[in-house]
């Protein structure tokens, strides 16, 4: 059946006016869509209270659900645990007896760095974990990439602070709400982290692409020689980042950039530590002094 | 399809109960981002959406044309886009809806699929344009995301026309 073309809802005025009144709101609302569209890009955390209202409701729920469905997986896990217990037992214990080596020859490193950082006089910087939450869900629908975490300031997490997971980061705190905290994630299009190759101390730079992957990219030189299998943890430059954390191990061959996976897979998101800022932002900076006027030069003396 | 059986002389859904009922469905769609799912991708269809454009092209009067504005908004709460992407896109759609429909000439289920498809991927690639920077590349998780989006369609409309049915039936 085709739609009827004459779109009037009868004879009645009240009616006309009433479907062109809501005509008029509807563009109205369109309207001012795109005038909030325009002071979210001037203003990207100008909304950050009514979003951390509304996620102040949902995430219980998204924690509830995460309850349920984790008490569902565990049973297969849990039967299937059981099998080949032995097996994995003689495993771990053949390797605890190979590791023992290199444990000590790790501890007695620990040792030895502590020392020379004591002659060094180095200042350690206090890496206090705020908050452990979950990340309860992500922006699943969306080409950014958040996720939200189960603790806001009432647990002492603030914006800025690095969120890391057992496998390694995850990302950082974008926007805190009383009980939850958005959380921009490595891997968002937007994320960028200063990091170091392990292979050689080579700086670089972390850079989300959006599809799960992240960039790596040269600072200091055109070649950097990435390569597949490298490593790059945090530097700790920029303030943010506690150093020595793992980001992303490399996929591809590149030379000024290359792609590379992240340590802390999205969908293996569980338990994320909040830790805080590796420097704390710096105080604001007082107010300026008048400058001081140049003095006369004394040549003008007779 | 089939109206569900009514005992003879029960009372139809009340009058603001009824109106609301579109408005709860939208809404729930849009939540269904707070669902425990760690993303490495993008691909969730944007289920408020499709029940909305569903709810356009089943039951043309069952929303304001100023719901869609509304009910963008609040998507944009819990989407993770910037507020007012799903403000200013959602009317849009809905307006492009309303003009396709008037103008195709017939009205059968593959029509209306066809003009929500075509809705449905232009928001979201327009939310991409305004989300994203240009050189992230996301365009293939955006593809496979409109595909899942343009096959849960009529999963999503099935539903709503069985919701319909016990609003008006």
């Amino acid at each position: 059946m085709a739609p009827s073309r004459d779109r009037r809802p009868g004879f009645s005025r009240r009616a006309q006016y009433g479907l062109f009144v809501t005509y008029v709101l509807g563009i109205a609302g369109a309207v001012v869509g795109a005038a909030l569209l325009a002071l979210s890009t001037v203003n990207p955390a100008g909304f950050a209270a009514l979003r951390s209202g509304v996620a102040e409701l949902t995430a219980p729920a998204s924690g509830g659900i995460a309850v349920v469905v984790r008490g569902i997986a565990s049973v297969p896990q849990a039967i299937g645990g059981w099998i080949d217990v032995h097996g994995e037992n003689a495993r771990l214990k053949a390797r605890m007896d190979r590791a023992a080596g290199a444990l000590m020859t790790g501890r007695a490193a620990v040792i030895e760095n502590a020392r020379l950082r004591r002659l060094l006089a180095f200042r350690e910087r206090d890496e206090g974990v705020v908050a452990t939450a979950r990340i309860v869900s992500t922006s699943a629908s969306s080409t950014r990439r958040y996720g939200l975490l189960n603790a806001g300031r009432w647990q002492g997490v603030e914006e800025g602070q690095p969120v890391r997971g057992p496998e390694g980061l995850i990302g950082r705190v974008l926007e805190a709400g009383p009980n939850t905290a958005r959380v921009l994630l490595v891997t968002d299009p937007e994320s960028v982290v200063p990091v170091r190759r392990l292979r050689d101390g080579r700086a670089a730079l972390v850079a989300g692409r959006g599809d799960g992957l992240v960039d790596v990219r040269t600072i200091d030189t055109a070649d950097g020689q990435f390569r597949p299998g490298d490593v790059y943890v945090t530097t700790g430059v920029g303030g943010i980042y506690t150093p020595g954390v793992a980001v992303a191990i490399g996929t591809a061959r590149g030379t000024d950039s290359a792609a590379a996976q992240p340590f802390a897979r999205p969908d293996s998101l569980d338990v994320a530590m909040v830790s805080r800022q590796y420097f704390a932002p710096p105080p604001p900076a007082p107010a300026p002094s008048p400058a001081p006027s140049p003095s006369p030069s004394p040549s003008a003396a007779p | 399809m089939t109206l569900p059986p009514r005992a003879p002389f029960a009372e139809p859904m009340a009058a603001g109960r009824a109106r609301l009922l579109p408005w709860t469905t939208v809404m729930a769609g849009s939540l269904v981002t707070i669902l425990p799912l760690g993303a490495t991708l993008p691909l969730l269809p944007p289920f408020g959406l499709l029940v909305l454009l569903a709810w356009r092209l089943l039951a043309p009067l069952a929303l304001r044309l100023w719901a869609p504005a509304l009910l963008g908004f609040f998507d944009d709460l819990v989407s993770g886009q910037p507020v007012g992407s799903a403000t200013l896109l959602w009317p849009l759609a809905y307006f492009l809806a309303d003009a396709l429909e008037a103008r195709s000439g017939v009205r059968d289920f593959w029509t209306i699929w066809l003009i929500a498809s075509f809705a449905i991927a232009l928001v979201l690639l327009a939310g991409r344009v305004i989300a994203t920077p240009w050189t992230a590349p996301v365009l293939l998780a955006l593809c496979v995301q409109i595909v899942l989006s343009v096959l849960a369609f009529p999963l999503v409309a099935r539903s709503v026309a069985f919701v319909d049915l016990k609003r008006a039936g």
